[in-house]
């Protein structure tokens, strides 16, 4: 049985413009010890997606569908018993360490509330434990640092300590919501390895959450390409990356600027990010997307599995009107 | 479908279907629509404006004149018979028109001492604000010592050596409430000294000047007015205060304040002499309030 | 090199903030934040300079100096043969109409109390007080239609635009004087990727039309890649490398530009698993106490002893490189 099963999750919030659907209709399955990246940019709802698994939603917003964590709901758990999940076995890290960890407590306060809380530990047993797991991610003089504020750790180092204190409980799934977008490009190089160390060593299972394709290219097994609140591929990283079937991902691999490609000029996806309240009724994509036609427009396209192509594309789910070969002559052409 | 060459050409200049909006938003149109929403602030905001109407308008409507006595009618009570709807003073007045009159006095004197205010207030601190430095701290300093001066003292003074005069009790009340705006608005320029469409306006060569009364000013307006709402209330009591101790509006010419004072010396005797402008006070006052709340929150940008 | 004269020439330029007021005593010598320590470069007519760094390395605060929204401490910036450092207010008033800024947040960098129309219009009602009204909105929405924005916008507010349209704005209000030079400071910083690519072909197009010269500033070594023609890479207020964009993306000389290439995370499962990455150790130094000799010996994989006792100077390595650093 697979260690996460989402079963069309969806989210709603009640705004007073009206019903905003931020989350529509997103299923998958996670594995122990594998990794899936969610991918997606403004208004793609990867962050809620998430929020709404670990019951963080604001208070206005609703989720529907099923989230199992090891066979049980998450979605319709009672307080306390996802009290005992959350941060001990599914735990979370956020895309700003500086707020996510409390300014006015110490390091060593922070991490052993979780393991008193959540392991029953003596808080001196508990900041043996947080020592291990401030090495554990490399923070160097460990026993020293533990006793100072956040604001006395620089960006890179908070994240890591953001790191040790999701893993303090060896939790089964390391949930990352852009841990890496605020940091600089070295520092983010050292996290995402550290990431794939301790996926190695403890066999966690992560969903990263990104807007960054590279970050995802380097520590993820599963690729889920999100526009609009839905679905729009989604599939092995070799499939998405190598063989993208959706014209979404087509487009998003041509904008990022390549060290490795010659002198290929950028391709640039026309229009704006969604406006989530005025969506389509078909394919939310279909306003921005070259290949669209009227159908595109009216008609949502399911979710299948796409057509394997000669280099054997199983397993690969979109969600596109245009057949998978169309969309791989269309890459070709814009040379991703 | 387009060609590689047309899908790169259209990226650069393609303007997204989104953006068609059906009229120009400006911020103070949503203001406007998230006040009208506010029940409580609608109210009020109608309710002011129909106890100002009647304070212009009603005194030609009625049909005694506010210092003429009614020998026949001296402190009775409201009636409808004898016309005189609220009553009489001990002098015969018609209490009715007093308060109208007298409302016209204090909300001219309100408003009027308030836009002076206001505006020395918004000019003092953003000058200081945006300048910085020496300049800030000096002008605030003055603030300072301003607070510091017992403004009672100085009304007392003021009064007894210049009189009585309706602009003096303006120009008076004006040089006491001025100084919460300066702060306030210091407090925001500050603020917004450090916005990127400040910088952005440096780094085009705009003057400070402009960049004060053109950038920073305008985005200000939202606190000022907020500020404003809740000026003019404390502006009216002043008023009310200064009359009610001699110092304000001579008589004949009445105002809230002079009406208190003199309902408190009959109010044993003839409640309604006090009851009615006091309740016109505090009734223009607690509309005022409401008004400032529903501002505060029209304007709360977060609430888009 | 082109054989033309440079537009402008940054000698040495050095921009450092005294810290006030860290004492008790007033007669203790106050330290200085060395924002900007020593940088040196020239732009040529319509050719692109990429300025790429990390946080803290100071090229925000290098743009700013380059037109005087932060006075710069000492140095030289000559901007068509004018000595503009300490200059008085008036010659950098005239030196504004050639030289405009694009700033990094497209939302907060406009007034949100103005119309759209009316902040395009802003830098030719501030230089040219004298020009007539049509004539400005002419100009106005001819830029507009430059940058992709549609006449019918021109009574917008900026919070009515989505990020991507507000950059566009802000490109036109900067081009609108017709510079000869525009300073990009971290344009797409705050883009989604698919908007990224749309404002980076439109500069590359504005450019080769208006025949501008761009810096261009970044946090990310692939997204000057497309713009430049040279790249200069800083890291605390110093510069690292400046190096022509085939030198530098082919063959990087200095450690920290090796080190930030491969950092990079490319979308290519392949290559990211197998790739050997070069870690920097340890952290950014202050910049208040910066180490001795080259500042970036501290994290470099390939220090040696001599790298504390003097501060590598921007040397020549080749006609497409300069290089600080006394190893390679």
């Amino acid at each position: 049985m697979a260690l996460i099963e989402v079963n069309k999750l969806s989210v709603q919030f009640q705004t007073p413009d009206g019903v905003l659907t931020a989350v529509n209709d997103i299923s998958f399955s996670l594995n122990r010890g594998q990794t899936l990246g969610i991918v997606g940019e403004s208004g793609s709802g990867k962050s809620q997606t998430v929020l709404a698994m670990m019951g963080l939603l604001a208070i206005n917003g609703a989720a529907s569908g099923q989230a199992l964590f090891d066979g049980q709901d998450l979605l319709t758990l009672p307080a306390t018993a996802l009290n005992r999940i959350r941060g001990n076995r599914v735990a979370m890290i956020f895309q700003d360490p500086m707020t996510s960890l409390n300014p006015y407590l110490t390091v060593e306060r922070q991490m052993t509330e979780v393991l008193e809380f959540h392991k029953g530990l003596t808080r001196a047993s508990a900041r043996v434990r947080s020592v291990q797991a401030l090495d554990a991610v490399k923070i160097p003089e460990a026993a020293r640092r533990l006793d100072m504020y956040p604001h006395e750790f620089s960006g890179g180092m908070r994240q890591r300590v953001m790191i040790a204190m999701a893993l303090l409980c060896e939790p089964e799934v390391l949930i990352a919501d852009e841990p890496t977008t605020a940091l600089d490009v070295t520092v983010q190089a050292q996290i995402i390895a550290l990431l794939r160390d301790l996926q190695r060593d403890f066999g966690t299972a992560i969903v990263m959450i990104t807007h960054d394709l590279g970050v995802v290219a380097g520590l993820c097994d599963e690729v889920m390409v999100l526009y609009g609140g839905r679905v729009m591929e989604q599939g092995c990283a070799e499939s998405i990356f190598y063989h993208p079937s959706h014209p979404y991902t087509v487009g998003l691999l041509g904008a990022i600027p390549r060290l490795h490609q010659g002198e290929q000029s950028l391709v640039a996806i026309p229009g704006a990010p969604p406006n989530m309240a005025q969506l389509p009724p078909g394919c939310p994509f279909s306003e921005r997307c070259t290949l669209a036609d009227r159908h595109c427009v009216q008609t949502r396209p399911a979710l299948a599995p796409g057509q394997p192509g000669s280099d054997g594309q199983a397993g690969v789910l979109r969600a596109c009107h245009k057949t998978t070969i169309e969309v791989l002559h269309h890459a070709r052409e814009l040379g991703v | 479908m387009l060609s590689a060459k047309q899908f790169h050409e259209m990226a650069a200049t393609v303007t997204p279907a989104g953006s068609v909006v059906a009229k120009p938003r400006s911020l103070w149109s949503d203001a406007r629509r998230r006040f009208v929403r506010n029940k409580a602030a609608l109210i009020s905001l109608c309710l002011l404006l129909l106890i100002a109407a009647a304070c212009v308008v009603g005194p030609w409507l009625l049909p005694h004149a506010f210092d003429s006595a009614d020998w026949d009618a001296m402190s009775t009570g409201p009636s409808l018979k004898n016309t005189h709807f609220w009553g009489t003073d001990e002098a015969g007045r018609d209490l009715l028109v007093r308060c109208l009159i007298g409302g016209r006095i204090s909300l001219t004197v309100g408003l009027l001492a308030t836009l002076a205010s206001v505006s020395l207030g918004i000019a003092w601190g953003a000058t200081a604000g945006f300048l910085g430095g020496k300049v800030d701290a000096v002008m605030m300093r003055i603030v300072d010592m301003m607070y510091a001066i017992p403004y009672l003292l100085i009304a007392i003074l003021l009064v007894t050596i210049l009189g009585r005069e309706f602009y003096l009790v303006v120009i008076t009340i004006t040089v006491f409430s001025w100084m919460d705006m300066a702060r306030v608005v210091r407090g925001q320029t500050l603020s917004l000294r450090s916005m990127e469409y400040v910088e952005a306006a440096r780094a085009m060569g705009v003057s400070t000047t402009r960049i004060i009364f053109g950038h920073i000013v305008p985005n200000l307006l939202g606190v000022v007015v907020i500020y404003t709402t809740v000026t003019v209330p404390g502006v009216i009591l002043t008023e009310s205060v200064l009359s009610f101790l001699g110092l304000g509006i001579q008589e004949p010419m009445t105002s809230w304040g002079v009406l208190i004072q003199d309902g408190a010396k009959v109010m044993e005797v003839s409640p309604w002499i006090l009851l009615f402008p006091a309740a016109m006070l505090s009734v223009t006052l607690y509309c005022f309030n409401f008004i400032g709340d529903g501002m505060r929150d029209a304007l709360d940008p977060k609430e888009r | 090199m082109s054989l033309t004269a440079p537009l402008l020439t940054v000698r040495d330029l050095k921009v450092h903030f005294e810290m006030k007021g860290e004492s008790i005593w007033p007669w203790a010598a106050s330290r200085w934040l060395k924002a900007v320590d020593g940088v040196s470069f020239d732009i040529s007519p319509g050719e692109t300079l990429g300025i790429v760094g990390e946080s803290g390395c100071g090229k925000s605060t290098l743009a700013r100096a380059m037109l005087n929204l932060i006075p710069a401490t000492s140095g030289r910036i000559v901007w068509q043969g004018q000595e503009l450092r300490g200059a008085g207010p008036q010659v950098w008033q005239s030196v504004r109409k050639s030289v405009q800024m694009i700033f990094q947040d497209p939302l907060a960098s406009l007034d949100p109390r103005m119309t759209i129309g009316q902040i395009i219009a802003e830098p030719l009602r501030t230089h040219y007080p004298k020009m007539a009204g049509a004539e400005v909105m002419q100009k106005v929405r001819s830029m507009m239609e430059q940058v992709g924005l549609t006449e019918q916008q021109i009574n917008r507010y900026p919070h009515e635009f989505s990020g991507g349209q507000c950059q566009r704005i802000g490109i036109a209000r900067a081009l609108v004087m017709e510079p000869k030079l525009v300073i990009c400071d971290e344009p797409v910083s705050a883009l989604d990727v698919s908007i990224q690519a749309q404002i980076i072909n439109l500069l590359m197009e504005l450019q080769s039309r208006m025949g501008l010269a761009l810096v261009f500033i970044a946090h990310d070594l692939a997204v000057v890649k497309h713009i430049s023609q040279r790249v200069m890479v800083m890291y605390l207020g110093r510069t690292m490398e400046l190096a022509t964009k085939q030198a530098i993306y082919q063959d990087p000389c200095h450690p920290y530009t090796q080190a930030l290439l491969s950092a990079i995370p490319t979308p290519d499962p392949r290559r990211e698993r197998h790739k050997k990455l070069q870690l920097l150790q340890g952290d950014l130094p202050s910049p208040i106490n910066p180490p001795s000799g080259c500042i970036f010996r501290t994290r470099c994989p390939k220090a040696a002893a001599r790298c504390a006792e003097q501060r590598p100077e921007l040397r020549a390595l080749n006609a497409d490189t300069q290089v600080a650093c006394d190893i390679v």
